[in-house]
């Protein structure tokens, strides 16, 4: 309570939080739906592998795909029933393109795989880390990076192994890299109030997940961070904080702070929160590990509770549906539910309904297809009206005021990188430090001009991407041009070599033969022999004027054999008739297929 | 005046023998130029150019043989990016060569006769099959070069635009109207 605060440069407060329309009432569960889309690709990361096929029955709970490759999770069925389809389908993505999704008809029965509670204190780190990628854990702020990688506090002294473990070079405090993990319940964007529900309602889950989340870090401070427009959140969790101190007798006590942060925009952003509580800057292009610190979104911290304590994959998670709706407020759904029916759940649309935003306003994107359903990066949807959401006056040109800069919370230079970004310049924008720009939308908020400056910076982070991945994709086609024509080189000499080689050895073996082996001069000699003396022969009886016949000379037995088909030859020249027939028979056959012949081709 | 001659002629000698042994320690075995403009290319190996391959049409750029708006696969793009390098003025793509959206090879399978022409022709290796056995193409290996087409004697390669998806989905450039202020 008494703990230092630091305040990041910049940030905005936008005129109205728009909080108070959703955060009144309790969390409602979704009814069961008949059908749902679970997408793969819910994640950061390579899309999860497909472990059902069409037609297969699976239970609520059951892992329908895999993980695959490091930065990748699992998803879940979210209901017991049939899956119908494993298709394109729309997804929430500010492209409107399709994406793989299984669909899942319903049975209605809602029958679930056994959950299995696990031991989480004394089993060993990376099991428990295994079983979090099979439960589908991934960030519910917003960015979904699977959580297991992300609890994976590094070797200390060994090179640590992966991603998550970069930077291992520096060495922090005590047994473990990381001392401080925070809990981000900051929830800084105006309209989502999913954070806020459920810390007033699960706070004791949450806490539970936090114990998890140090066991695993190694981390000796919890830090609870909630902006302070949420004192019931805040008493919510101070409450269940209290609880864990006064219990936890087994483990050593955790040093769990509750901390109400300023309203600031966006203080909820990972490095602003940061800084907030230890005034530490996370390096450019670093991680918050670097310094010894890591962050995981109050959903995520409730879900890793469901997961280890009570054994239950991610497959619901808290959605927030306000804006020109009937009935605003917060819903558990399930992932895959389609935004229609939770929309339909919330009383459905108001009259005048202009479009749909998955996200907050600040860095939210418009949805493209209703029939999308709610993922584990979905935690709110609101129904734009022209009178909530005014269109945006046209922009005029940049006057180079400098309030964008004045309102960066990465302390960037957004003008100078609009300018490059414009030009298409991006070896400039980069050189601008554009990869650090968190797209909190300050920048596009303060614009005197209202210049959609974001939308600039998501343009040349893509195209830098996309460049990057040519780049990559040209040195591989180089490396692979390079070894053909040095492969068919090599072919080519070695072919040349294998010629030269047999020559020479035939050339050898001509020269040799019969000079070195007595067996192959004897047998030359008997050949050379046997040549001339037929030779001879020819040219005596070609003197003579006889024409050999191959009937001279026989042995008396051939003779003999001959003399007799001769004679039955004799005796069968009488009978024409079995030869008439053949005769007749031929042309007949032959003539055959040709009045058939037109009958085919008609 | 003599010990002066004498002087230079030496200072002479021992300099350039100098410069000679550096000449030859520290030669330059490639150009570094072609490398860069090498590294430019789009490395697809097509010859749309003219040349048979991307290293010897940055050969030819870099010996001023040959223009930088040759190459179709590199686009209006990398037409800039060639002009930025050699500091030359960018040009339009040249005449009767047009950019084409990026393409792979697909093998009709129940058309492939086994005959091995493709595989020879692919400049990245990147077609697998022997002799009277179906053949396939690598698609994360294919650079859309399309010198697969002409040796087939059965015409079963087609080439197919790849799709965009959402891992390679780019925002698009923000087109909006500036408000006319008079």
């Amino acid at each position: 309570m008494s703990r230092a605060l630091y305040s990041f440069n910049g940030g905005i407060h936008p005129e109205n939080s728009h909080k108070a329309e959703s955060c009144g009432t309790p969390i409602r569960t979704m009814p069961l739906l008949p059908r749902y889309v679970v997408p793969l690709r819910q994640h950061i990361g390579a899309p999860a592998l497909p472990l059902v096929q069409v037609g297969d029955q699976v239970l609520k709970g059951q892992m329908i795909g895999s993980a695959e490759g490091y930065v990748s999770t699992a998803v879940h069925a979210p209901t017991s029933g049939r899956v119908s389809a494993i298709e394109g389908c729309a997804i929430p993505h500010p492209s409107g393109l399709f994406d793989e999704a299984i669909i899942i008809e319903s049975d209605g029965e809602d029958r679930s795989i056994e959950f299995t509670p696990l031991d989480w204190q004394n089993l060993d780190p990376s099991a428990l880390r295994n079983r979090i990628r099979e439960m589908g854990l991934a960030g519910l702020g917003g960015a979904v990076f699977p959580s297991y990688i992300k609890l994976n506090p590094g070797a200390p002294v060994k090179v640590g192994a992966g991603v998550g473990a970069s930077g291992a070079g520096k060495p922090g405090a005590g047994h473990s890299r990381i001392h401080t993990l925070i809990l981000n319940g900051a929830e800084c964007e105006p309209w989502i109030t999913c954070d806020d529900r459920l810390m007033r309602e699960r706070a004791a889950g949450i806490m539970q997940g936090a114990r998890i989340m140090a066991h695993m870090l190694g981390a000796t401070t919890v830090l609870a961070a909630v902006e302070d427009n949420k004192p019931e959140a805040i008493a919510a969790l101070r409450d269940a904080a209290a609880v864990f101190t006064d219990t936890a007798t087994e483990a050593p006590v955790e040093n769990i702070e509750v901390v109400a942060i300023p309203t600031l925009y966006p203080g909820g952003g990972g490095k602003q929160l940061i800084y907030t509580l230890t005034g530490k800057e996370v390096p450019s292009g670093g991680l918050s590990t670097d310094i010894g610190v890591q962050v995981f979104n109050v959903g995520t911290a409730y879900s890793l509770y469901r997961a280890i304590v009570l054994g239950e994959p991610l497959f619901s998670r808290v959605v927030t549906i306000t804006g020109h709706v009937a009935q605003p407020g917060n819903f558990e759904a399930r992932i895959g539910t389609p935004i229609h029916d939770l929309i339909a759940a919330a009383g459905g649309a108001l009259p005048g309904c202009s479009g749909e935003i998955i996200g907050g306003p600040m860095m939210g994107f418009d949805l493209m297809d209703l029939a999308a359903p709610v993922t584990k990066a979905v935690n709110c949807v609101i129904l734009k009206s022209p009178a909530l959401f005014a269109p945006k006056p046209q922009p005029m040109p940049c006057i180079r005021c400098g309030a964008c800069a004045l309102a960066c919370p990465v302390n960037l230079q957004p003008f100078e990188m609009y300018w490059f970004s414009r030009a298409k310049d991006f070896g400039k924008v980069q050189s601008y430090n554009l990869f650090d720009c968190i797209e909190c939308g300050c920048c596009t908020y303060v614009c005197p001009s209202h210049i959609p400056l974001v939308d600039f910076y998501r343009f040349s982070k893509s195209e830098i991407w996309e460049r990057e991945r040519e780049k990559q994709a040209s040195d591989h086609a180089r490396q692979r041009h390079e070894f053909k024509t040095f492969r068919q080189e090599r072919e080519k000499q070695e072919k040349a070599e294998k010629f030269a080689k047999a020559a020479e050895a035939n050339k050898a073996k001509a020269n040799t033969a019969g000079a070195d082996d007595p067996e192959a001069a004897r047998k030359k000699a008997i050949l050379d022999a046997a040549l001339a003396r037929a030779q001879q022969a020819k040219a005596d009886m070609a003197k003579e004027g006889i024409t050999p016949k191959n009937t001279d000379h026989l042995p008396p037995a051939v003779t003999k054999e001959i003399a007799e088909i001769e004679a039955r030859r004799g005796q069968e020249t009488p009978d024409q008739t079995t030869m008439d027939i053949v005769q007749d028979a031929t042309p007949a056959i032959s003539q055959n297929p040709s009045p058939t012949a037109p009958k085919t081709d008609a | 005046m003599l010990s002066a001659i004498l002087i230079m002629a030496a200072m002479g000698l021992v300099l350039g023998a100098i410069l000679g042994w550096a000449s030859i320690r520290f030669r330059v075995d490639d150009d570094p130029l072609v490398e860069k403009i090498d590294a430019i290319l789009p490395q697809t190996q097509c010859g749309q150019c003219g040349y048979p391959g991307c290293k010897p049409y940055a050969e030819a750029i870099a010996s001023g043989e040959s223009d930088i708006n040759k190459c179709p696969p590199g686009g209006d793009d990398g037409i800039k990016r060639l002009a930025e390098l050699l500091g030359v003025e960018v040009k339009p793509l040249g005449e009767g060569l047009e950019p084409k959206p990026k393409s792979v090879a697909i093998i009709d399978e129940n058309t492939c006769i086994g005959c091995t022409l493709c595989i020879q022709a692919c400049p990245v290796d990147a077609i697998v099959g022997a002799a009277k056995q179906m053949h396939v193409i690598v698609e994360a290996q294919c650079t859309g070069c399309e010198l697969c087409l002409p040796p087939c004697p059965v015409d079963c390669i087609d080439m197919v635009v790849v799709k965009e998806d959402i891992s390679t989905w780019k925002w698009r450039y923000p087109i909006h109207r500036m408000r006319q202020v008079a």
